[in-house]
């Protein structure tokens, strides 16, 4: 990796946060009530009527001092858009990246959306930053070419200034800000993008906006908020997911040090909303905690105490044989051809649920005045925080403002809302703000969790060693919910498989059920959801059958994806599938990595895999070692992806691909959860253990394809293909193969 | 309550706090020092690391009645200037993801090139082993902390 040019030093005004204020211009204020930040905090000259600085749209301020504020809208979780955004912004606006001040915007319609999920935010976001940031240089240019009297055609913009060829005059972004303000915003078709040859931004590495305040510990996080007045809160829920208060020793906790109230919330009856509980408001996070250890709770358990994983693992194994609830696809005749194949392949696959656990702990701010409700939180969705902190306590969508903070980790668990949720209707009761903290327990134990799940596969070689039939049933997870009166099996997300998902759609003969299994247990959006455990159990199953069928593993794949371009999707859910940018990406994998040219004694293997994820197209191979008493080492991974025509910041989609990586292998080798009556056994790192620096791959190689296709996002789609690449060149090292997660559970040692 | 005087960052401060707070929330809620971060709370997973006499101590099980005469250095005292080379590294390489793990990440590698100017990647490994991210920037962590110690060497780090 090669250092890449130093980001600007941190800004005085990178702890500021902008609020929204209808026609005075962008107003900076500062939120922290900090000594250490007295010195730095730095309100903007507020712009009175008629202020010289030029506001294009609601992202862009170039102050008279020439100071280019823009603003993130997207939620920084980690995936870096706070970075890439702008710098596309930045780009078309030909404004040198060091003399750029970004700042976070809150939550406002002006925006549009704000969610950053699904690795959305690129792909949505992409083209009409180009357009921002060009109509902002159109109206700067113009309003140079009027102060010299001389055509727009002889003007260009560079380095944050206009110049005037002709006569190599020059007048600055800030010097034209009050008569660009005043130039008529130009219709999007008369604006002129850059040729992407002349970029001089995109593509380069550059280092996150936040980077300097990262590592010299400058408040940053939804936790770090502090207010003026505030007080701290905990909240104790049921073990058993939906639980209800029935009594507590409330009077005895309020009686304890630096207590101010002990509430009960009665919640509802969303398990993903605001769930029962008891709060306790207090002068301190430790005084809160302490007081928490005082409280004797008597739960009214309901009807999830008597779930557990080995419960469902047992109603699963039943299903073996069995047909599914629903059939999700039915092409051609599947038992027909199971009969008539040469080969039958039969296997079951199991994967546990699993927690986010992000690291900065659930927390949110919240502050109920005047009836207003302000929120200060980390999250990923703060439109969906709004609506559900509205929907549940009865307040205007309109009273509550939510600051967007940055996320110290998302990975889907800042989807959702359920913490928002609680630190609003706990400051509702509360005459000052309230920061409501979780502990890592109340994180593990009170996640929306990636579902478990199982799969029944049969597949079918004809006597040329070619898939013929494929079956599937996929017994995976449902909460009970009633919608318009009726109750139902409501699927997990994640736990939905599309009919369309690979190999569906390829197989002449291929069969698609499933069955969910009713779970007290709250599900929620992981890190590339479904894709994250469909790419293990189908490029796992598939190179059990290239295997069965002595076929090498790369071509096996190439003549299943075949010669089209395009596979259509089916139906009005369907997803298009380009055969043809997988084929080029698995072509490229394979040269890199040196498949089929290595000779490896036992012990080494290569495996290869291949996802469709999130707009991505990305393979995978894994170079592993298993040493004799079973221990794996990753010797190499290399990962060639294709997200696009342009890689918006080298460095950040580096990162995002070298961490899905990481992130992917300490999935597969640690990550599990057990339930017992109706409880999530495990609490914290010592027994949810997380991967650390030994156990990464030893070299993590990446080649981004450049294409002519839209650019997309790469929070997720880098991560499917590791753990069914790496699962299989275990297969090619030793001959064994995991059908069940994590690698913990099978045992690796050979002789 | 109890008062206790602590030496912070090179100042001097006193808290009144129950003498079981850990040493992490007196950082966080009473002194304003949040660069220290809580994540775990048991001391399993290094967020919350902190130097006591230079030598890296979770904050998280430290309770502030223990504490004592020790020096105690946090993130925003490594350096007055941010330019410690593990803090110039860490932006020269792009290290951080969503970076809630990364002052407990440079506090622990702090200490560990005041012992060692310049370890091999087995003694970044094991003295990293206890400072766990969730995002998985090791790759770049160590490389960070190759790169510091070629910051720090003035003939290796520049041009």
């Amino acid at each position: 990796m090669k250092p890449i040019s130093k980001p600007k030093k941190p800004g005085r005004r990178e702890f500021l946060r902008n609020t929204a204020l209808a026609g005075g211009g962008l107003i900076l204020g500062c939120y922290w009530d900090s000594a250490a930040l007295a010195a730095t905090a730095v309100v903007d000259a507020p712009a009175g009527p008629g202020a010289t600085a030029f506001e294009p749209n609601a992202f862009i301020r170039i102050s008279p001092e020439g100071v280019v504020t823009l603003v993130s809208k997207q939620p920084e979780i980690g995936q870096g858009i706070k970075t890439s955004l702008p710098m596309v912004i930045a780009e078309q606006l030909e404004v040198d990246w060091r003399d750029v001040v970004i700042v976070q915007g809150d939550l406002h319609t002006r925006y549009g959306s704000q969610s950053a999920g699904g690795s959305r935010s690129t792909p949505t976001n992409y083209e009409p930053f180009h357009l921002l940031g060009a109509t902002a240089r159109t109206m700067l240019v113009a309003a140079a070419a009027k102060v010299w009297g001389v055509p727009v055609g002889q003007c260009y913009a560079a380095h944050s200034a206009v110049h005037h060829r002709e006569s190599k005059r020059t007048l600055g972004y800030g010097q034209l800000a009050g008569e660009a303000a005043a130039v008529l915003v130009p219709a999007a078709a008369t604006v002129v993008l850059k040729d992407p040859k002349d970029y001089k931004l995109l593509g380069k590495r550059i280092g996150g906006v936040d980077n300097a305040a990262v590592v010299s510990g400058k408040p940053l996080f939804g936790i770090d908020v502090r207010l003026p007045g505030m007080l701290y809160a905990t909240y104790e829920k049921c073990p058993v997911f939906g639980g209800k208060v029935v009594t507590a020793n409330l009077e005895a906790v309020k009686a304890l040090p630096g207590v101010r109230d002990v509430l009960v919330i009665e919640g509802t009856a969303n398990l993903n909303g605001l769930m029962p509980g008891v709060a306790i408001v207090a002068d301190s996070t430790w005084a809160a905690m302490s007081a928490r250890r005082q409280l004797r709770v008597d739960w009214d358990e309901g009807r999830a105490a008597s779930h557990s994983w080995d419960g469902f693992v047992a109603q699963a194994s039943a299903l073996r044989g069995k047909p599914g609830t629903s059939v999700l696809r039915n092409d051609g005749d599947v038992d027909a051809a199971m009969s008539a194949a040469a080969q039958r392949i039969e296997a079951f696959y199991q994967y546990p649920f699993i927690s986010h656990a992000s690291f900065e702990p659930q927390n949110c701010t919240a502050w109920f005045k005047e009836g207003v409700m302000e929120l200060w939180a980390p999250t990923q969705n703060p439109a969906y925080g709004q609506h559900l902190v509205a929907a549940t306590l009865g307040l205007a969508q309109d009273k509550i403002i939510v600051h967007i903070l940055r996320s110290g980790g998302g990975f889907g668990r800042r989807l959702s809302a359920d913490y928002m949720v609680e630190a609003a209707a706990i400051a509702r009761r509360v005459a000052a703000p309230v920061k409501l903290t979780w502990s890592r327990e109340d994180d593990l134990r009170h996640d929306h969790y990636r579902a478990g799940g199982f799969h029944h596969l049969r597949g079918g070689l004809d006597a040329g060693g070619r898939l013929v039939a494929w079956h599937n049933h996929f017994v995976s997870f449902g909460n009970r919910v009633v919608r318009d009166g009726a109750s139902e099996l409501q699927l997990g997300p994640g736990a939905a498989l599309n009919g369309d998902e690979f190999p569906g759609r390829w197989i002449k003969n291929c069969r698609l059920e499933q069955t969910p299994l009713e779970c007290g247990i709250p599900m929620g959006p992981w890190r590339a959801p479904g894709s994250n455990v469909y790419a293990w159990v189908f490029q796992s199953f598939i190179d059990e059958l290239a295997a069965a069928a002595r076929r090498d593993q790369l071509q096996f794949r190439l003549e299943l994806l075949g010669d089209r371009e395009i596979m259509p999707g089916t139906g009005e859910r369907g997803i298009s599938f380009d055969v043809g940018r997988m084929r080029r990406v698995l072509a490229e994998v394979a040269q890199r990595a040196g498949w089929g040219k290595k000779v490896f004694a036992k012990g080494r293997g290569m495996g290869i895999a291949f996802q469709f994820s999130h707009r991505g197209y990305v393979a995978q191979v894994a170079e592993v070692s298993v040493s004799k008493d079973g221990k794996l080492t990753v010797d190499r991974v290399v990962v060639v992806a294709d997200v696009g025509s342009q890689i918006v910041n080298l460095s950040g989609a580096e990162n995002q691909v070298q961490g899905s990586v990481i992130d992917a292998l300490g999935t597969l080798m640690f990550q599990e959860l057990d339930i017992v009556k109706g409880r999530i056994v495990q609490s914290n790192f010592h027994d949810y253990p997380m991967i650390g620096m030994a156990d990464i791959p030893k070299k993590i190689d990446i080649h981004f394809l450049q294409t002519n296709y839209p650019v997309t996002g790469l929070g997720e789609p880098a991560f499917p293909p590791l753990a069914p690449a790496v699962c299989n060149a275990i297969y090619a090292a030793i001959g064994k193969r995991v059908r069940q997660l994590p690698l913990a559970r099978t045992d690796l040692r050979w002789a | 309550m109890t008062k206790y005087t602590l030496d912070i960052n090179g100042a001097s401060r006193t808290v009144d706090v129950a003498p079981d707070t850990p040493l992490l929330w007196v950082l966080r809620d009473t002194l304003d020092l949040v660069g220290t971060k809580f994540a775990c709370g048991v001391g399993q997973c290094g967020s919350c690391t902190v130097h006591l006499d230079g030598v890296p101590a979770r904050s998280c099980t430290t309770p502030v009645s223990t504490v004592g005469r020790k020096r105690v250095t946090t993130i925003e005292g490594l350096d007055a200037k941010t330019s410690h080379p593990l803090q110039q590294a860490w932006q020269e390489l792009d290290v951080p993801q969503c970076g809630y793990c990364q002052s407990g990440q440079i506090m622990t590698a702090a200490a560990l090139l005041k012992e060692n100017p310049n370890p091999s990647d087995e003694e970044i490994e094991a003295a990293m082993a206890g400072n766990l991210c969730r995002c998985g920037t090791y790759t770049r962590i160590k490389a960070g902390i190759h790169h510091a110690v070629a910051l720090a060497t003035p003939a290796k780090g520049r041009k």
